[in-house]
């Protein structure tokens, strides 16, 4: 325990001695959210200080090696460092699909020279990463993919169309699954590979949600020349990359949730209800919305528990199960629920899609209500989670 | 709060589960219903399991007992809800002897509990009474000063274990009125006292209850538990306790009744495969999964909040109780219709657990009781 004392310290200090004092406290706020790359923008200049500041001490990655950028922090050390930012309610430096995906795909699947040539950039916030898995004819089904890649010398010539890209529109490198055999069976084809997104032939469509924002792209790709050295594992044995990634991204998302689904947005739900309802000897006064306040609140507070109790088992040296599945679908229906609900407790104020007589709560409100409907979908939908669950974990009959 | 069980407790419960595959599983519960039994549970198996150190396991070691915690005892208890056990764990032990070794008297201690420990002696608390439901506050029976003693009036219902009991706790109001907090007084009275009547009641899990009719019973100022009009902390906190632990018997039922659902889903073929293939019943019994996880999340944190004493105990027992009421009673009604014909046979056990679920469900109240309760904790 002592060691993890002498850290605790040793990170304070340093926090309190390097953090920008305009990121003090300002946790949960609009300062919240840098994703780095070529084509960042900081609405305040501390941000950029602060992000080259932890690269260089290599906290934006705190567990991986020190040789690619990383911390070299164990397991612990890191939670401690996770605490004491939090402590002094400082924004991450740094958040990504570099850091949450590719990174960790990268430390178990790349060679060195990938490794070299990414993790350090992906540290320092210099490159930002997209997710290049989905097609329109291949959603669930992702094994069915059509994009082609076919070898020209040392290079792929790569010819499709990705969709569901998340934030192309500003990523400078994606990761995607190609098909290099076209006749061999499904899974069997598919490689996984590295492409700059500034490379010929690229072409990137933001797509409009019902929420009114363009978090997800089109992607088309004609005649791009991607170099062979930038395959991941090995040719045709790009599914077993891609689904170690898969399970990277749906921890990624249930933490996302994990996290967010906690006292903060509970209150969030309470703090709606006395806005906006009738409140009689101390009690929300209409008992089916008290009950479904109750009810939420609880499913929220077990769903936590559950998360903890996960993390205190892989603590203890636990193989880690598949929880991840469940989390992904527990976590994205709570957040779905409690943008229903907020909705119904908000009434006709929710109604707003913009201008006047709406406050600025209220019409966030119904953005993100619209939006959350989307949460069962990306990452795989909740369907598909249900299936991994009844067979891997229950073990039921294909 | 860690929420994993110590080197301790996974020992504890694999002996518990061993010793429940052997000596209980629901074919005891039958045989004891088909035969009527007198009983209604096995005082021979009472007394191996308080060999065991289970009995015992809450109470002090000068009184007999492990000194051990609720989260201890809840493997055990888990262990006793996949048979089914109908031995008189939650109103002995849960209920009596922890309200008196946590408000009782040396003497009333020293009486009563040792006798607990060892697997002889049973307690019961009656408190439920026609249209109290789940308020441990609605309490009509009365009892008045009649010289240096109290003289109880009124009549309990449903009185867990009643007619097996040799103490029954006696909630009475000393003063106020039927709804008023203070006001309620708690009277050890022995079962064989003057003008007490007791009359088994059957229920449909075949767990024992009973009526408890007192017309005049005199009991002396011994007989107090605790301080006279101010049972109200003692009880709730217990009652609380004793949730918790319920809720570890339930756990430990939901988790045999969807094991031997998945077991058909398995094996039982139609259209020449096995029903399981389905994805329909697949999806079903993985969203059945996941509410079976965040109630072992939830039963563990009760009971370990339990042992701390924590502030947020009482909150964290209805986060318990909503859960597992609900996830008892999904989980058997999906037993059922997942067994399909058979499951609403008398031959098969999924009943027992339908039936199982539905009385535990609405002991110390249901998921909407509790989620009431815990809105009224949170201020709305």
């Amino acid at each position: 325990m002592t060691e993890l004392d002498d850290f605790r310290s040793e990170a304070r200090t340093w926090l309190e001695a390097h953090a920008p004092a305009s990121l003090r406290g300002v946790r949960g706020g609009e300062l919240d959210g840098v994703w780095g790359g070529r084509k960042a923008v900081y609405t305040n200049p501390d941000q950029k200080r602060w992000l080259d500041v932890m690269a260089e001490r290599g906290w934006t990655a705190p567990e991986w090696p020190r040789e690619y950028g990383g911390g070299g922090l164990s397991r612990a050390e890191a939670k401690v460092l996770r605490q004491e930012l939090a402590a002094l309610q400082l924004p991450l430096p740094l958040i990504g699909f570099g850091l949450t995906m590719i990174g960790p795909t990268l430390l178990q699947y790349g060679n060195e020279a990938q490794k070299r040539e990414h993790l350090p950039r992906v540290c320092r916030g210099e490159i930002r990463w997209c997710q290049g898995y989905s097609e329109p004819a291949s959603g669930s089904d992702l094994a069915s993919l059509q994009t082609r890649a076919v070898l020209d010398g040392d290079h792929y010539v790569l010819n499709g169309q990705k969709i569901w890209t998340s934030y192309a529109d500003e990523a400078d490198w994606m990761f995607l699954l190609v098909r290099t055999d076209p006749t061999a069976k499904k899974q069997a084809g598919i490689t996984f590979i590295l492409m700059d997104m500034e490379s010929p032939g690229v072409t990137v469509k933001p797509i409009l949600l019902i929420s009114g924002s363009s978090p997800f792209c089109e992607t088309f790709l004609t005649d791009v020349r991607v170099p062979v050295s930038n395959v991941v594992g090995e040719v045709n044995g790009g599914w077993t990359v891609a689904k170690a990634l898969l399970q990277h991204e749906r921890t990624m998302i249930a933490d996302a949730f994990g996290g967010g689904a906690g006292a903060g947005a509970s209150r969030g739900l309470q703090a709606w209800a006395r806005h906006s309802l009738d409140f009689e000897g101390g009690r929300l006064a209409d008992p089916a919305l008290r009950d479904r306040m109750a009810q939420l609140e609880l499913d929220t507070r077990a769903f936590l528990l559950t998360v903890q109790r996960s993390r205190d088992a892989a603590k203890a040296g636990h193989a880690p199960g598949p929880e991840s599945s469940m989390f992904k679908i527990y976590g994205t229906e709570l957040n779905q629920r409690r943008q229903e609900l907020m909705v119904s407790i908000a009434g006709p104020e929710a109604l707003g899609w913009e201008g006047e007589g709406f406050s600025p709560e209220a019409l966030d409100l119904t953005r993100q209500w619209l939006r959350s409907r989307g949460n069962t979908i990306e990452g795989g939908t909740s369907e598909i989670q249900l299936n991994i669950i009844a067979k891997r974990v229950l073990g039921l009959p294909a | 709060m860690t929420l994993i069980l110590s080197e301790d407790q996974e020992l504890l419960a694999k002996t518990a589960n061993d010793f429940v595959r052997e000596h209980s599983p629901v074919s005891r519960l039958r045989a004891l219903r088909d035969r009527s039994d007198p009983d209604g549970f096995s005082r021979d198996l009472w007394k191996q399991m308080a060999e065991l150190g289970w009995v015992g396991i809450l109470l002090p070691e000068r009184h007999g007992g492990a000194d051990m915690g609720l989260a201890d005892l809840a493997v055990v208890l888990e262990a006793l809800g996949r048979g089914l056990a109908p031995e008189p764990f939650l109103s002995t032990v849960l209920l009596g002897a922890e309200l008196l070794s946590r408000g009782g008297s040396e003497a009333q201690q020293a009486a009563w509990l040792p006798g607990v420990a060892e697997g002889g002696r049973v307690l019961a608390l009656a408190h439920q009474e026609v249209g109290s439901r789940y308020d441990l506050r609605r309490v009509c029976t009365r009892a008045e000063r009649r010289g240096a003693g109290w003289q109880l009036q009124g009549e309990k219902i449903q009185v867990l274990d009643g007619h097996v009991a040799d103490g029954l706790l006696v909630l009475a109001r000393t003063a106020g009125h039927e709804r008023d907090a203070s006001g309620r007084t708690l009277f050890l009275v022995p079962s064989g006292a003057d003008g007490l009547r007791i009359t088994r009641q059957h229920r449909i899990d075949d767990r024992n209850a009973a009526l408890v009719a007192m017309d005049g019973v005199e009991v002396g100022e011994d007989a107090v538990v605790g301080a006279v009009d101010s049972a109200g902390d003692l009880l709730e906190t217990v009652v609380d306790r004793a949730t918790a632990g319920l809720c570890a018997e339930m756990l430990g039922s939901m988790t045999r009744i969807f094991e031997l659902t998945l077991e058909h889903l398995k094996t039982r073929e139609q259209f020449g495969v096995p029903i399981g293939s389905f994805q329909a019943l697949q999806h079903r019994a993985a969203r059945l999964y996941m509410e079976l996880e965040l109630c072992r999340s939830s039963v563990m944190a009760a009971t370990r909040a339990a042992d701390a004493a924590a502030p947020d105990l009482a909150g964290l027992v209805s986060l318990a109780k909503a859960r597992c009421s609900d996830t008892f009673l999904l989980a058997a009604n999906e037993g059922v219709q997942m067994f399909g014909g058979v499951g609403m046979t008398d031959e098969y056990d999924v009943g027992f657990f339908l039936k199982r679920a539905r009385v535990a469900e609405l002991t110390f109240g249901d998921a909407a009781f509790h989620r009431d309760r815990w809105a009224r904790f949170q201020g709305y």
